[in-house]
């Protein structure tokens, strides 16, 4: 009886150890499963930039073939409503807001980064840095409305002849939004600049002035231009401050106090209510889009290109 | 070189020393001047918008006079349209990080992935709409609702929550994972039990800022077609639905000026609930990250 009730004990044991060895390799049979459904997961990403590049392609040949590239590329008319597909003012538009921006807040943006980096104490660092990122994280339909009750309004005591929705106005809030990204990036590239290089040129007798304009800000070049690529790609593609503050008159000027319009209010403007699917003004949607991605991009790759090699230096 | 007296050496150092200084406090004014605006924008916004923020205001809809507007539909679309965000590019957005920092052999295909995300953070978020447009509204015919515009928002905040969750998985000690697999843990195991509960504070901040990026966003919505006037809230995935930075902007846009008042006052209720949401990722970001 007893040798019986222990020989089933041992069989249950085995039994169990079996089982468990059993549970063991499904769930490792399970797990071979993992890499594949991560690796699906990672795919949706490349898939999202496949989806893009189609989604715009596909389109926008369906415009060019309703209205030849040359049109498009060329003429200086774009008034969509009456058949006419001249991208430039667009475009010059766009060009518009991003110089203003770009004068705006790169010399302010590396001023914040020299700052920050070579002057300025643990403690007034501490507190200018998240002031900085609040800056950056102020939804840009805000930004939008700052432009237009307050900037323009402002810019119209210097300049009684100023358009309600002008270049000036948008183009000054851009920049002040891109502020936060030339100067978090900037810094970066300065903090990477090995301090041995500024001692060396302090004990020498520079002053920090120099040691800020003559060692520093070479050695981070590449960092600090990658920094303002970046931050103009973003200016191109910025939406919501142009589409409130710029106005909707695709003017071919160069002069700030006009209305404007840009590549990416357009594309607001022609997905809005009032524009049928499959009108050439719902591709020619696509075919804008399509010109503001290639802009995009181009400056990003280059903004990419700039700081890996910035990256090998050291 | 050319000799100096000991008198002109001291009027060059005179010289340089106060370009230093006067160097210093240019810089110091021009960081300052996103401080000042900053200032400027919330104080403008505040007293504009402050006399119209009233219970009324929060519980209402869209309404055709100024007194009566309220931001009701917005809010709780914002947060339905979180409700599909923060869960879709969760999911999506640590398996890619895991996949990218712990399975992946740093090959080209890995290294593919990881530069195709960096490019798509740069993308324009109106890009991403015109995607959502297309694919979303138009492809798989979900038609301007509340799950085409999820999705659409997924993608675009997709990259942040990569890099982020990769930083944080990236941070988590060797020997903690090498200790894992030491005691006989498998690799999922270790995944599951070890690296995931180290990382999770890094990636939950990640994602609340990636979330609150997505709440402020207007345009790619303004596409893929979130409606100004909503007057019933959406019960369903497929429901038309609006967000507060939609109707922020149909404000604006308006015309007469008693609308930037509301208007003011739609972007106080935005900045709250942004500022909250900020609060809670800094609150995580302190409360957990001891040193491991």
């Amino acid at each position: 009886m007893d040798a019986f009730e222990a020989n089933k004990h041992s069989l249950d044991v085995q039994k169990k150890i079996k089982e468990k060895k059993d549970r063991i390799k499904l769930l490792r049979k399970g797990e071979r499963l993992v890499p594949i459904f991560l690796l699906f997961c990672a795919g949706l990403s490349v898939l999202t930039t496949i989806g893009i590049v189609v989604t715009l392609v596909k389109e926008a040949l369906v415009f060019f073939s309703e209205v030849s590239p040359a049109d498009f590329f060329l003429n200086k008319d774009w008034r969509p409503w009456q058949g006419d597909y001249g991208v430039l003012p667009l475009i010059t538009g766009t060009l518009l807001i991003t110089l203003i921006a770009t004068i705006v807040a790169v010399p302010l943006g590396i001023a914040s980064a020299i700052f920050l980096s070579e002057y300025a104490g643990e403690k007034t660092r501490k507190t200018i840095k998240p002031v900085l990122e609040v800056l950056a994280g102020i939804p840009t339909v805000v930004y939008g409305f700052f432009a237009l009750t307050f900037v323009t309004p402002l810019l119209e005591t210097f300049i009684p002849n100023i358009k309600v929705f002008n270049a000036l106005s948008a183009g000054i809030v851009v920049g002040i939004m891109i502020i936060p990204m030339i100067a978090s990036l900037s810094e970066d590239a300065m903090n990477s600049v090995p301090n041995g290089l500024r001692e060396g040129a302090l004990a020498m007798g520079a002053t920090k002035f120099e040691v800020a304009i003559k060692v520093v800000l070479p050695a981070a070049f590449s960092g600090v231009v990658a920094s303002v690529v970046l931050a103009i790609s973003r200016a191109i593609g910025e939406t919501m401050i142009v589409t409130i503050a710029a106005g909707v008159t695709p003017n071919f000027t160069f002069d700030p106090t006009e209305s404007i319009q840009t590549l990416t209010a357009f594309i607001v403007q022609g997905t809005s209510g009032d524009t049928t699917y499959g009108s050439t003004i719902y591709y020619s949607v696509y075919a804008v889009g399509i010109t503001l991605f290639v802009f995009t991009l181009i400056m990003n790759l280059i903004s990419q290109r700039i700081a890996r090699r910035f990256r090998e230096e050291y | 070189m050319k000799q100096m007296s000991q008198q002109q050496w001291n009027k060059h150092l005179i010289r340089r020393t106060i370009i230093s200084r006067i160097f210093h406090v240019m810089i110091f004014g021009a960081t300052l001047v996103g401080l000042v605006v900053l200032i400027s924008l919330l104080y403008r916004i505040l007293t504009q918008g402050i006399a119209y923020v009233d219970w009324g205001f929060i519980n209402g809809f869209p309404a055709p006079y100024p007194e009566e507007a309220g931001i009701l539909a917005g809010i709780v679309g914002s947060l339905l349209l979180m409700g599909i965000v923060a869960p879709v590019s969760m999911i999506i957005g640590i398996s890619t990080a895991l996949y990218l920092e712990e399975y992946a052999v740093k090959n080209k295909i890995a290294r593919f992935i990881q530069a195709n995300i960096q490019n798509l953070a740069a993308v324009p978020s109106i890009v991403y709409g015109l995607l959502g447009l297309t694919f979303f509204v138009y492809f798989m015919r979900l038609g301007y609702t509340l799950i085409a515009g999820g999705l659409t928002m997924s993608l675009l905040v997709l990259p942040i929550v990569v890099v982020a969750s990769q930083e944080a998985i990236r941070s988590v000690p060797n020997d903690l994972k090498a200790a894992s697999f030491g005691m006989g843990a498998s690799k999922w195991q270790t995944i599951v039990r070890v690296i995931m509960p180290a990382a999770l504070p890094g990636i939950l901040t990640g994602t609340i800022l990636a979330l609150s990026r997505a709440i402020g966003e207007t345009a790619p919505l303004l596409i893929v077609g979130a409606a100004a006037a909503i007057f019933t809230l959406p019960g369903k995935l497929t429901d038309p639905y609006t967000v507060m930075p939609i109707q922020i902007y149909n404000w604006v846009s308006r015309p007469e000026a008693e609308w930037q008042f509301v208007s003011a006052a739609g972007i106080i209720v935005l900045l709250v609930i942004l500022l909250c949401m900020n609060t809670v990722a800094v609150i995580i970001r302190n409360k957990f990250s001891r040193r491991l």
